[in-house]
C-alpha cells in the first residue's frame, strides 16, 4: 500500500460514515449503548493518542521534552486558553528545553 | 428563556457565532499541516486529507500514527482515523432531520457535518437559525480549515527537522485539546485514564499505532454495560 492509497482510503471510510447518519433510521441510534459507545470511543482514542504521541518513540517509551511540554498544554487547558495557544505554546516549550539542551 | 426570540435577530445571532467559531477552528488547520509534513505526508497529501476527509481529529490521528510507524502503519493509521470517525454518524443523525429533504443538499450536508457545525447548529433554538448555523459555520470551516492547511503544510516542508520546532510535542497537546472538552463526566474521565495506559502498556509490545486501537476496546466494553454511568441517560 502506497501512503497515497493510505490517504485516500482513510478520507473516503470518514466519508462515507458522515453519509451513514443521514441514510440510517433514526430508532437504530436510540438505543442507549450505541450512543454512549460512540462518546467514549472518541475519548478512547484521542486519550490514547495523547499518552503515545507523548510517550512513544517507536516501540520505546521515553520520557523527554514532550512531557513537560503537554503538561504546560494542560495548564493552559484549565484556564480555558484557545486551542491554537496550546498547541503552540507546547511547541515552543518542548522546541526551548531541547535548544538550552534540558530535555532531550 | 423569558420569551422566544425573534426569528431574524436568532439567524444573525447564528450568523456570528458560525463565523466565530469558523475563525478559530481554522486558525489550527496550520498545525495540522504542518504536522501532518512533520510526520511524512506531501504537501499535497496533507491538502487531500482536509479536502475530502475534513473530520480534524480522523486527520491528527491518521498524520500520527504515520508519524510514528510510518507507513507500516498504514492499516492502523486507516482504522485510527476511521473509528475517530464514527461520531459522525451520530452527528449526521442530529442533523438529518434539520437539514430536511434533497439529496444533493443531503450530500453536501454530510460533508460538512463535523464536531463544530453540529454544536453550533444545535445550540440555536429558532430552526431557520439552527440551519444558516449549521451551514455557516460548516462552509466557513471548509473554507478556512483547508487554506491554513495549505499554508503549514508550506510552512512544515521549510522549517526541516519537525522535533528541534517542538512539533512532536505540538501534535500531543493537540490530541489533548481536542479530548478535554468530552471529559466532563466521571465515566469519560475513567475510559480516558484506561486507555492512555492500556496504549502506554502495550507501546514496546505492539507495532505503532496498535496500542491506540486496543486501547479504544476500553471505550467499547465500559460503553457495552455502562460501568461507572449514571443511572440516568445523559446524551451529549
Amino acid at each position: 500500500m502506497t501512503l497515497w492509497n493510505a490517504v485516500m482510503l482513510a478520507a473516503i471510510i470518514c466519508v462515507g460514515l458522515k453519509g451513514v447518519g443521514y441514510l440510517i433510521p433514526q430508532r437504530w441510534f436510540d438505543a442507549p449503548a450505541p450512543a454512549r459507545i460512540t462518546d467514549l470511543l472518541t475519548v478512547a482514542l484521542l486519550a490514547a493518542l495523547v499518552a503515545v504521541q507523548t510517550l512513544a518513540a517507536g516501540q520505546s517509551i521515553v520520557v523527554d521534552a514532550r512531557v513537560p511540554a503537554l503538561l504546560v498544554a494542560a495548564g493552559l487547558l484549565v484556564i480555558r486558553a484557545p486551542f491554537l495557544v496550546v498547541v503552540v505554546v507546547a511547541a515552543v516549550v518542548a522546541a526551548l528545553l531541547r535548544l538550552w539542551g534540558w530535555a532531550a | 428563556m423569558p420569551s422566544a426570540p425573534h426569528p431574524d435577530s436568532a439567524v444573525r445571532l447564528a450568523w456570528r457565532e458560525g463565523l466565530g467559531v469558523a475563525l478559530a477552528t481554522s486558525a489550527y488547520g496550520v498545525s495540522f499541516g504542518a504536522l501532518a509534513v512533520a510526520s511524512g505526508l506531501d504537501v499535497w497529501q496533507a491538502c487531500v486529507l482536509s479536502l475530502l476527509m475534513f473530520t480534524g481529529g480522523s486527520q491528527f490521528a491518521f498524520v500520527g500514527v504515520i508519524g510514528a510507524g510510518g507507513l507500516a502503519a498504514a492499516p492502523a493509521a486507516i482504522a485510527s482515523a476511521a473509528l475517530l470517525g464514527v461520531r459522525n454518524v451520530a452527528y449526521g443523525l442530529r442533523m438529518s432531520p434539520v437539514i430536511g429533504p434533497g439529496p444533493l443538499k443531503r450530500a453536501a450536508a454530510a460533508h460538512f457535518t463535523i464536531d463544530e457545525s453540529t454544536a453550533v447548529a444545535l445550540a440555536q433554538t429558532v430552526p431557520r437559525a439552527r440551519t444558516v448555523g449549521f451551514w455557516v459555520t460548516g462552509i466557513g470551516i471548509y473554507l478556512g480549515w483547508n487554506l491554513t492547511t495549505l499554508a503549514g503544510a508550506l510552512l512544515g516542508d521549510v522549517l526541516g527537522d519537525p522535533r528541534a520546532y517542538g512539533l512532536d510535542a505540538a501534535a500531543a497537546a493537540a490530541f489533548l485539546a481536542l479530548l478535554w472538552p468530552r471529559l466532563r463526566r466521571r465515566q469519560a474521565i475513567a475510559v480516558g485514564v484506561a486507555a492512555a495506559v492500556v496504549a502506554t502498556a502495550l507501546t514496546p509490545l505492539l507495532m505503532p499505532g496498535m496500542p491506540v486501537l486496543v486501547a479504544a476496546f476500553v471505550a467499547i466494553v465500559v460503553g457495552w454495560t455502562n460501568w461507572l454511568g449514571s443511572g440516568r441517560e445523559a446524551r451529549s
